[in-house]
């Protein structure tokens, strides 16, 4: 009995390791930090990784389930079964604080405010990820991944993707 | 009527068979549209329609005697097993026309989607769910480029009114209500389209007024998508769309 407990990792063990899986489209962040990963949970001798499309059409979505089993069986995982869940509808109020602050490193302004409020135009001004400025114009309202938006900065003139309150 | 897993499936392949139409049609302006924005725009509307589309046929799939697939359901099905409305089908015209016919099914989608968000029947309530804040961020561009070509140009208002002129027929179809709507409004599965019809018109007023726009007076409404009678137009987009899969079955890369 001990044995096979110390051969089972820990939920929180997963979660560590989760937070290691790059998303495809944004490698500066990780699936947890992006908030897909709902829940980790031990069925059994299964273990269960319950996960939420971002968009319904995103392809990177294939690509995140090959990458979480790939990571997880390198971590020796033999029983693993990946479940999707639509319902609550992924929301970009679960992007980690953390997740915010390396969207803004990598040059990605981060989403503004809850997206609750109905609205899908920003709440507030869409600070430049380069030079700060808040003086900022939205060019599309798509970029180059579904979640994005491409906006430009009026202050330093570059062009920049905002990663869109959804 | 109580509502049976065949009413629900057909259901679904609506559903699912208007987004997945019309995300192909929009997907051919990849590479054409007039500027690199709205290029991107509309092949990442395409990819919302198409990912919904995988969403409601799996769903119809998984309602099927015949276990079929939802790849099964949209690459190997004939025109007449189609269950999307006319609208969709039309051809994608200039940009105006195209824009029009997207603004024209927005306008009925969101509102749909938020009513079925509330729907008795859990799978369905989960998919509109998720659907509903894609179709809300499509429904404000096209009100937003509606208003400003309307209300543009001489040549862009003559091309966005020519549009309206030639697809306002198309939109009734999407607020008729036949006996299966009506059933599944009564057990709750799917809302009353009266409600949907009277947030269309209401939206669609106000937006076509300050576009500058007027809707065609006295126009027949064209319909019968629903039941399977379709337009010429979509045997030619089955055609292209089906073609890989029907010489090559099963084909994958």
């Amino acid at each position: 009995m001990m044995a096979q407990t110390l051969e089972r990792p820990s939920a929180d063990d997963v979660w560590s390791w989760l937070a290691d899986v790059p998303d495809p489209e944004i490698p500066v962040i990780s699936v947890v930090d992006l908030g897909i990963v709902r829940n980790v949970a031990w069925r059994g001798e299964t273990l269960v990784v319950t996960i939420t499309p971002t968009y319904s059409g995103c392809p990177a979505t294939a690509v995140i389930s090959f990458e979480i089993e790939e990571a997880l069986r390198r971590r020796g995982i033999k029983d693993l079964k990946l479940e999707t869940v639509l319902s609550p509808a992924w929301t970009t109020d679960w992007i980690t604080d953390e997740g915010r602050e390396k969207l803004r490193d990598y040059g990605i302004a981060p989403p503004q405010g809850a997206s609750c409020a109905g609205a899908m135009k920003p709440a507030g001004p869409v600070a430049c990820p380069r030079c700060g400025s808040t003086e900022t114009e939205e060019i599309s309202r798509f970029g180059s991944t579904p979640c994005k938006a491409s906006w430009r900065c009026k202050t330093c003139r570059e062009p920049f993707d905002y990663f869109k309150s959804f | 009527m109580t509502i049976s897993d065949e009413n629900v499936r057909e259901f679904c392949l609506r559903m699912g068979d208007n987004a997945l139409i019309l995300g192909q049609q929009v997907s051919a302006w990849c590479g054409h549209a007039p500027a690199l924005e709205e290029d991107i725009a509309l092949a990442n509307t395409a990819l919302d329609l198409i990912g919904q589309t995988k969403m409601w046929l799996d769903l119809a799939a998984e309602l099927d005697g015949e276990a079929k697939d939802a790849d099964a359901l949209a690459f190997l099905r004939d025109a007449r097993a189609f269950r999307n409305c006319l609208l969709v089908e039309q051809p994608n015209g200039d940009f105006g026309q195209t824009l029009m016919r997207q603004f024209l099914f927005d306008a009925w989608h969101q509102p749909m989607l938020a009513g079925l968000a509330g729907s008795t029947h859990q799978r369905i309530a989960e998919i509109a769910e998720k659907s509903e804040k894609e179709a809300r961020y499509h429904l404000e561009r096209s009100t937003d480029l509606v208003i400003r070509l309307g209300d543009g140009s001489e040549e862009s208002r003559a091309r966005m009114q020519s549009a309206l002129d030639a697809l306002w027929p198309f939109a009734g179809e999407l607020l008729e209500a036949d006996d299966l709507d009506g059933a599944l409004a009564e057990a709750g599965v799917a809302p009353d389209l009266g409600s949907i019809a009277e947030t269309y018109g209401q939206y669609t007023n106000r937006v076509f007024d300050e576009a500058t726009l007027t809707k065609p007076e006295g126009a027949p409404s064209r319909k019968g998508g629903k039941t399977g009678m379709h337009s010429e137009g979509l045997g030619y987009i089955l055609a292209d769309m089906q073609w890989m899969q029907r010489a090559y079955p099963g084909a994958e890369w």
